[in-house]
Parts: structure tokens; C-alpha cells; sequence
């Protein structure tokens, strides 16, 4: 199957229309080659600004070139940008509303075996905890594009999570895209599956297992974790079950904000699948995903023990 | 020890890390070879530190930090042969599935006191561990080894500011001024030049040398142990990837992995210091 680069996909939109606009500019932190923004810097080295390993620096100048009209993209690994930079997300995006989009690359787990240090598994939370900052994590280059247009169309702060290694290909070139509202990947009435960025792929997989035992799920792809499709949370609790899964751990993540709006109207009991409140397991991050079953057979098999509930 | 013996150890060590990186493919070969002559002089010669001291958990050992925590391996090799854990088992295990030995320092290892690898971090940890020194009358050395491109977060400048004024005479800071760091040198990223100045403004005793020249590194740590009323900032002008010709200065060997060929040169050119 076809793969991309999420980031890839990023910095080509990117190229594409800073050619248009010279007020679209990135600013890395000693990070351009691991979020594969050296292109840009290349294309349009006017429009790229390097602030060297200080991750709250980056936010700041952001938020200032942002108050002179400037649309700045911050990129930087996704565990320094959602920690290090908090406070100045908090204050100089998210309270004085500056059109700043912060990209964190190499999310969740991905850094594998380089430790905790370097993996962002709060990063939903404590982004998204900041009045004012958006929080998205797309699955496949497709919507990964289509976010990243639709976000250079607006004017207020967001945080986007992607990952590490290439997405498949979930999408196809026209499937329609609309902001902040979730993705329907299948159809089902038995169940309802709603996952985000990397754990798409493995609820589209875990639906088909599923499937062979007549059990229809249906997957839904909430890459907006933040505003969150209500009226696609409300959708899926017809189905009774729901089960959530994300690279992040419990603690103000997908599957706890989907809980909370299940538990305004009831009808549905909602199992989630997320990091553990431990610093992970070493290893690469598909072995971190089989050993705490974040994959096609956990998920299957947390469905089928919230129908059995 | 004496510096020749110590300088044989440091390419011995240098083999070790060459042989991690390579098994596991993974690694940050350069700063680790920048940094090993120094780390090398600390843990088999000037540090108060052993096995024993360790698991006794004695309060009067010396500290050490790696706030540049990728260069992690380095430190692995030095405490793996000092004894601390089995060197060849973490050789084996190094950034597996399953594994303590992971690709920044972290404290389920023995030897190791705090995580790093989250730059910017570490010379603050040193000032807390310096200030409790103090507090409790006890005469031990923290050591700090920083990056030079590590020093643009400005958490560092807040820790640097804390030693100067509380001035720390036993905290030593060492900065590796190999003037490399991932996406270039730190003159293109973000200018790093003058750290004598910078390191004197904030209240340090500023000792710069070339860190990878044994002599002068031991010169250097004998000297930082005699200043009595203030920190010690010692500035190591090295060369990023040192022994191995093909990676010595060049950026992309920050984190890049040998293929067979390039670690059988590697080894080879390894191989030749050890044999002098
Ligand atoms: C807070 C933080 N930001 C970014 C990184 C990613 N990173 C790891 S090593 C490195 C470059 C370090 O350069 P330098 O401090 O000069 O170390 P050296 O060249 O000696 O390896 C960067 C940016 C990190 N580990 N921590």
C-alpha cells in the first residue's frame, strides 16, 4: 500500500502556497531535517526562520511575527513543542489569539526506544487543555492535506500532531473534508469504533476482523480532537458500544472527552484504548503498540468484550 | 592512571560505542566521540565514584549529569567498563525491545541519577544537586556536560545565573564546544561564539581548552577542582565524531548509522589508535 510522510505532506502544501502568500513562514528549532521542512527553507528561505534548541523561543517569535500579520507554522518535535513550550502556548497563542499553528512532528511513541523524554503522550491534554488552541491529529497524507489548507484559511491558534514514520493511504484525492467534523470510514450498527492519526489504520483492520465474526462496526476518524464532532459522538452511541483509540495516554485524551459527551445523554457504554500512565516499554513503536494491544486484534477484542458487557 | 593510559581507555570506549550503534542502529555516534576523552578522565580518574559507592548509595560520591543526554552511549561504555552493570550484556541489549539501555540516560540504569535527553535541562539538576551539597556540609563535585548546541535553551542561562550566584565551587560545568549540532554548525543555527564571555558574565571561572586532547582535559579538571569561590564552566573545544575520519565534523553523523563498509573502515581506523 502506498505510503507519505504526513510531515511530507505538510511542508509540500506549504511550499505551494508560501510561493502565493510570503506572510505563510515556518520557524524550526534546530528541527527542520526531522520535520522535514528543509525544503521550504530551501524554496523559500526569506519565509524560514531558525531559532536553534529553544523550543519556547520558537513559540514566542511565532506569536510576535504573528501580531504583524505574519502566518507563522512552528514546527519542532511533538514532545518539546506540547511541554517545553507550554506557558507560551498557553499566553502568547492561546490567551492573545495569534495565528499561530504549531506542528509537532515525530508523535505519541514514535521516538521508540529514545524514551519518554522524546515522546509526547499528553500532548492532546495539555495543547488542548489552553483556552483558544485547536488540537488535531490527522491519519493519512490526504486529510493530512486537506487539514493544512483548510487551517491556512483561518486565523486563529492551532496544535497539529503527526508522526514519524509514512502514512497509508486511507483516503482517496476527493473525499470531502470539512473542518472539525470526524470522518466516517465504515458503516455499522453493532459497534462503534473512533480512533485518530496512527491508530486509524488498525481500527479500519480491527472492523474487518469484526467483520468475519458478524460483528459491524463502524470506524470513525475523529482527527479533530479539538472542538470535537459532538453530533458524530452522539451518531455512535446508537450502536450501544463504542471504543476509542489513540496514541496517548487516558488522562484528557480521545477517548475521555468522548466519554464525557456519551455521559450527558447516555445509551452507549465507551471501552478506550490509550498509552499506559507509565513510561513505555522500549522499543521501536510498533513493538510499544503489540505489547500494550494498541492494534487490529486489541481493539477487535475490547469490542467484543464491551458487547459482552 | 596516567594520560596515555587514559587515552587508550577513551578509544577502547570509542569501539564500544561504534559496536552499540552499529548492532542496534540507532545512536548519536558524533557527540559521543566528541565528549569521550572527557567522560573518560572523569570516570576513570578524577570523579569520586565507583560500583561499590553506588549501590551503598554513598552520600559523598561525586555527581554526574549528561544534560546532552543522546550521548548516552558514551556514558553507557565508561560506566559499563567501570563496572557498574555488565558492558557486553548492554552492548547486546542497547535501544532493543525490552531493554533499560535506552537511547537517552536514564535512571534505571546503575550509575545514572536522573533522565535526560530533554535538552536544557541538566545544569539546573546539577545546581540543586551543588545547593544540596552545601546544605549538608558534604565536600562532593557535580559535573555537568552540556552541548553547544544545547546552551540555546534558555533554561541553561537560568541554572548558569542560580550557580553564579550562589557561587557553586562545586559545581563544574563542561560544555562540549564541538560546534556541530543537528541541522548544522552552530554558527549557522545559532550563533554559540564567545562562551568564555558568556560562561565569566553569569560568575563562572572560565577554562577553555581542546577536550580532546588528554593532557590538557586532565590539566583542565585538576585545575576546576582548586577554584574556591565559584563555579567552573570548562569550555571543551572538540571535534564532533573524533577518531573516526569520515564522521569528524560533519553534521549528518549527528545521529547517522554506519553501513558495513563505514564500520569496518571505523573499526580499522579505531583499531590503528589502539595499536600505537
Ligand atoms: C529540548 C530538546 N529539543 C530538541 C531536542 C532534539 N535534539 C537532540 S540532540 C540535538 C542537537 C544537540 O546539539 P548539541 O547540544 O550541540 O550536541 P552535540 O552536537 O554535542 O551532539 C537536538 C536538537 C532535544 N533532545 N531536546
Amino acid at each position: 500500500m502506498a505510503k507519505k510522510l504526513n510531515r511530507q505532506v505538510i511542508c509540500d502544501v506549504l511550499i505551494e502556497k508560501g510561493r502565493e502568500d510570503k506572510d505563510i513562514m515556518v520557524l524550526c528549532s534546530d528541527s527542520s531535517g526531522s520535520s522535514s521542512m528543509t525544503a521550504f527553507h530551501k524554496e523559500l528561505p526569506d519565509q524560514f526562520i531558525e531559532v536553534g534548541i529553544a523550543e519556547q523561543n520558537l513559540v514566542t517569535i511565532s506569536a510576535g511575527l504573528a501580531s504583524c500579520g505574519k502566518k507563522p507554522f512552528a514546527v519542532s518535535p511533538a514532545s518539546f513543542l506540547s511541554t517545553r513550550s507550554m506557558e507560551q502556548v498557553k499566553v502568547d497563542v492561546g490567551y492573545s489569539g495569534t495565528n499561530v499553528k504549531l506542528v509537532g512532528v515525530s508523535g505519541g511513541v514514535s521516538y521508540g526506544a529514545l524514551g519518554l523524554t522524546h515522546h509526547s503522550v499528553n500532548d492532546f491534554a495539555t495543547m488542548g487543555s489552553n483556552p483558544g488552541i485547536r488540537v488535531y491529529c490527522p491519519s493519512d497524507p490526504v486529510q493530512t492535506e486537506k487539514l493544512t489548507r483548510a487551517l491556512l484559511e483561518d486565523e486563529k491558534g492551532a496544535y497539529i500532531r503527526v508522526g514519524r514514520y509514512p502514512s497509508e493511504y486511507i483516503y482517496e484525492e476527493d473525499v470531502p473534508f470539512e473542518l472539525n467534523k470526524a470522518m466516517k470510514i465504515r458503516e455499522g450498527k453493532d459497534a462503534a469504533i473512533i480512533a485518530c492519526g496512527e491508530m486509524v489504520p488498525y481500527a479500519v483492520k480491527a472492523a474487518e476482523l469484526l467483520a468475519e465474526e458478524g460483528i459491524d462496526a463502524s470506524v470513525i476518524d475523529m482527527y479533530c480532537i479539538k472542538p470535537i464532532d459532538r453530533e458524530a459522538v452522539l451518531e455512535a452511541t446508537k450502536t450501544g458500544v463504542i471504543v476509542t483509540a489513540e496514541e496517548h495516554v487516558a488522562f484528557g485524551g480521545l477517548g475521555s472527552l468522548v466519554s464525557q459527551i456519551v455521559a450527558e445523554v447516555g445509551g452507549a457504554k465507551v471501552g478506550s484504548i490509550t498509552l499506559p500512565d507509565a513510561p513505555v516499554i522500549a522499543g521501536e513503536q510498533w513493538e510499544v503498540f503489540d505489547y500494550y494491544g494498541m492494534n487490529a486484534e486489541g481493539i477487535a477484542k475490547t469490542v467484543k468484550e464491551m458487547l459482552a458487557k | 592512571m596516567t594520560n596515555q593510559e587514559l587515552q587508550r581507555k577513551a578509544n577502547e570506549l570509542r569501539v564500544d560505542i561504534l559496536r552499540m550503534i552499529y548492532k542496534a542502529k540507532t545512536g548519536h555516534i558524533g557527540g559521543d566521540n566528541s565528549i569521550i576523552d572527557m567522560i573518560t578522565a572523569l570516570y576513570f580518574k578524577h570523579m569520586n565514584i565507583s560500583p561499590k559507592q553506588w549501590e551503598e548509595k554513598d552520600p559523598n560520591r561525586d555527581r554526574f549529569v549528561l544534560s546532552k543526554g543522546h550521548a548516552v552511549e558514551a556514558l553507557y561504555a565508561a560506566l559499563g567498563d567501570r563496572g557498574f552493570f555488565d558492558k557486553e550484556e548492554m552492548i547486546e541489549t542497547f535501544s532493543q525491545f525490552g531493554s533499560p539501555y535506552i537511547g537517552h540516560a536514564n535512571n534505571h540504569v546503575a550509575g545514572i541519577d536522573l533522565n535526560s535527553g530533554s535538552l536544557g535541562h541538566g545544569l539546573s539538576l546539577a545546581v540543586g544537586m551543588a545547593l544540596a551539597g552545601k546544605k549538608d556540609g558534604r565536600d562532593y563535585k557535580v559535573y555537568c556536560v552540556m552541548g553547544d548546541g544545547e546552551v540555546a535553551e534558555g533554561s541553561v542561562w537560568e541554572g548558569a545565573m542560580a550557580a553564579g550566584h550562589y557561587k557553586l565551587n562545586n559545581l563544574i560545568g563542561i560544555v562540549d564546544r564541538n560546534r556541530q549540532q543537528i541541522s548544522g554548525t552552530t554558527e549557522e543555527v545559532m550563533t554559540q561564539d564567545s562562551q568564555e564571555e558568556r560562561w565569566a558574565a553569569f560568575g563562572w571561572h572560565v577554562i577553555s581548552i581542546d577536550g580532546n586532547d588528554m593532557d590538557a582535559v586532565d590539566a583542565a579538571l585538576t585545575a576546576a577542582k582548586e577554584v574556591k569561590d565559584r563555579p567552573v564552566a570548562i569550555i571543551a573545544n572538540t571535534v564532533k565524531g573524533k577518531g573516526i575520519s569520515f564522521m569528524e565534523n560533519v553534521a549528518s553523523w549527528h545521529h547517522g548509522v554506519p553501513k558495513e563498509e563505514q564500520y569496518e573502515q571505523a573499526m580499522a581506523e579505531l583499531q590503528a589508535l589502539l595499536a600505537d
